[in-house]
């Protein structure tokens, strides 16, 4: 049999329809859905009369909207309201679970499907955000849709989908001191462009990914569409499989055993080819941070903002020289000069459990300092909970941070959590956008440890020179 | 969905690559839950002052852009976010056709899923095309996807590709989600062989 990559076997294992000259029709095993891009998915099918194909693959939370703080309050903006009105009434109507808002597994619908269990190795699951491909860490195919394709979902439970490309990402090498998963798909996304996946899956392999743990891998598969990719995956091992046990989705009994035997001849077989194939050796990597408006703009926390005269493309040129002017900064000066007045940690990519910890421990009786205005936003209710029962709430309020509810808050600011025109914030989250985080609002993105010390540090700071210290003193 | 077979209409010029879908449409429009009237709203940022008066120096206010109906580009346009929330601003405030070097995949699948048309073409002739809408006022061209083709009054032919099913749902107006619904059958058929593990796994939460 000719060999096969961990895509090629879930591809072809959902093949519902392949008809000459067309997409093939994919059938969906995992549907998730909130409250920002369903709306309209739901009127479609009302005036369609459509019904739900398969109600019992779906799964709603509300995320994008909610307020992060005291939520037996009603949610003040009215349109906001409405929104998060409406998918509980959609849900009620077609008989959707949904995770609301006071409900203990609610949370970012990337952080709540592996967290309970319902994301799975071999699984095809899709998700009107771009973000679905944090999923692919457990070896699942996930991929983002727009709202034609929910409403397309919801009454088919199939998808059309022309073949993508695959590419190979193998990260080799040591991971330096200090350098951690959101530094590695950084270092990547600074490496291949914004578009260098535009078109493919991409399978991370290597010995450094499978060093990681899967909330790290997790991180890695998040910001696959940063580099433009279509889906990121990671081949499932026993990491996944410790981590999905006895988690409330996973299979039980006869079942779990039945499913990790076929997981296991998931991954991509010896001699499976790729469409393209990209080594990184992350030996040298340093922390990484942004300093412009699109994930592409990154460089080592050592580094300096560099001098768009000396790039030679001249697209890249222009692209820096608006990009320096919207974050107000000079080309050539050092990046731990920067000063910030915000730090956001949490979002989708980095509002994990781990995150949380690792965070902590940089902020671990110290203060922040004056001047900066410091949040934590854990990534689910359950992240939330967790993290009380280890005092990690307390190290973070004690320091000065604010402690909130779970939700997508500041990572897109379409809930009251927002940077003003001009402010400028340290963020664990993946788009520095224009105006991503409120209007004139500027984005620097970094791990949870580097947005930790910068909220101690009052400006973009080296975790390895802080942990040097640590460890001397 | 309206069918689209042929569009005539003046080319507004964006050069700015990696637009993202956060500009098309900011954040702040994303609440609403109608799919209509985004149109106002493209490019709010951008195309707006702080006082809400149109900014002069925003491309597409530009008043030989005004009433276009195709849109070129710079590369990777539509990065980042899946929300259709853009291709249904950029329809409303009048654009079907979008040319550019390059595309963000979900972005591209939005886009027609709306019954626009989208055209992926080499640099240099995208470099041409900006040349030609900022030079002459009210440049048109006229795009014919039937023929696969660009022209325009001063002789320009060039051919473009494009993905023969989408070619075929836009000519004819389709609805994909009916044709899906027409082959409920397989769909069943495959049901039944699933993964024991993976039937109604949302309720097991």
């Amino acid at each position: 049999m000719k060999p096969k990559t961990l895509f090629d076997k879930i591809w072809e294992e959902h093949i519902v329809d392949a008809p000459p000259d067309q997409p093939a029709v994919l059938y969906i095993d995992l549907h998730l859905i909130h409250e920002v891009t369903s709306p309209q998915a739901f009127e479609g099918l009302r005036l369609n009369h459509r019904e739900i194909r398969c109600r019992t693959q779906t799964i709603a939370t509300m995320d994008h909207n909610v307020p992060t703080t005291d939520r037996s309050l009603p949610i003040a903006d009215v349109i906001s309201r409405r929104q998060v009105e409406t998918l509980r009434q959609n849900c009620y109507e077609f008989g959707i679970t949904l995770f609301d808002l006071n409900d203990q597994r609610q949370g970012i619908v990337h952080i709540i499907g592996p967290e309970l269990g319902l994301t799975q190795p071999g699984m095809t699951i899709v998700c009107g955000d771009s973000h679905t491909s944090t999923h692919g860490a457990f070896g699942a195919l996930a991929f983002g849709i727009g709202t034609s394709e929910v409403e397309h979902v919801l009454a088919t439970q199939c998808l059309r989908q022309n073949k993508p490309k695959t590419m190979e990402i193998r990260v080799d090498g040591q991971l330096p001191f200090g350098v951690r998963a959101k530094d590695i798909i950084l270092g990547i996304i600074g490496q291949t462009g914004t578009d260098g996946a535009t078109g493919y899956v991409v399978e991370y392999t290597g010995e450094v990914i499978r060093s990681l743990s899967m909330e790290e891998r997790m991180t890695i598969c998040n910001m696959s569409i940063e580099a433009g990719a279509r889906a990121g995956m990671i081949a499932p091992d026993q990491k996944t499989f410790d981590y999905l046990k006895s988690r409330p989705g996973a299979p039980k009994g006869n079942l779990w055993d039945e499913a990790v035997a076929h997981w296991r001849t998931l991954p991509t077989d010896l001699g499976a080819t790729y469409n393209r194939t990209v080594v990184i050796d992350v030996s040298r990597l340093a922390p990484q941070v942004t300093w412009g408006t699109s994930p592409g703009m990154v460089a080592p926390i050592d580094g300096r903002v560099p001098d768009p005269s000396q790039m030679s493309n001249e697209a890249d040129r222009k692209s820096a020289e608006r990009a320096l002017e919207y974050m107000g900064l000079k080309p050539n000066i050092p990046l731990q000069e920067i000063p910030v007045q915000r730090v956001f940690i949490g979002s989708c990519t980095n509002g994990r459990i781990e995150d949380l910890r690792a965070a902590a421990a940089v902020v671990k009786n110290q203060k922040v300092a004056s001047g900066v205005h410091a949040m934590v936003v854990p990534g689910s209710t359950q992240v939330k909970r967790q993290a009380e029962a280890e005092g990690l709430d307390r190290i973070f309020k004690e320091a000065g941070f604010e402690w909130r509810d779970a939700g997508c808050s500041m990572c897109l600011g379409m809930n009251p959590d927002y940077l003003l025109p001009g402010e400028r914030c340290a963020s664990t989250s993946n788009r520095n956008f224009e105006g991503r985080q409120g209007k004139g609002g500027r984005t620097h993105l970094m791990s949870p440890e580097m947005a930790a010390l910068a909220a101690i540090t009052g400006h973009l700071s080296d975790i390895r020179q802080f942990k040097m210290e640590e460890k001397a003193s | 969905m309206q069918p689209l077979k042929q569009v005539k209409g003046i080319v507004a010029a964006l050069d700015r690559a990696n637009v993202d879908t956060d500009q098309i449409i900011p954040k702040q429009f994303l609440k609403r839950i109608e799919r209509t009237g985004f149109g106002e709203f493209l490019f709010y940022d951008w195309r707006y002052r702080a006082d809400g008066s149109p900014n002069p120096d925003f491309e597409l206010n530009h008043p030989a852009f005004r009433g276009a109906s195709i849109l070129v580009t710079g590369k990777n346009f539509g990065c980042g976010s899946s929300r259709e929330h853009a291709p249904w601003a950029l329809s409303d405030y009048g654009i079907r056709v979008i040319i550019a070097s390059s595309f963000a995949d979900i972005f591209f699948n939005n886009c027609f899923q709306n019954g626009m048309l989208l055209i992926r073409m080499d640099e240099a002739i995208v470099a041409d095309l900006f040349k030609k809408a900022n030079d002459r006022n009210g440049y048109e061209l006229t795009v014919d996807l039937e023929s696969q083709s660009i022209t325009d009054e001063g002789g320009l032919s060039l051919r473009f590709e494009v993905d023969a099913f989408r070619r075929h749902c836009l000519l004819n107006g389709l609805d994909d989600i009916g044709m899906t619904l027409q082959i409920e059958d397989r769909i069943t058929e495959y049901e039944a062989k699933r993964k024991r593990w993976l039937v109604g796994v949302g309720d097991k939460s």
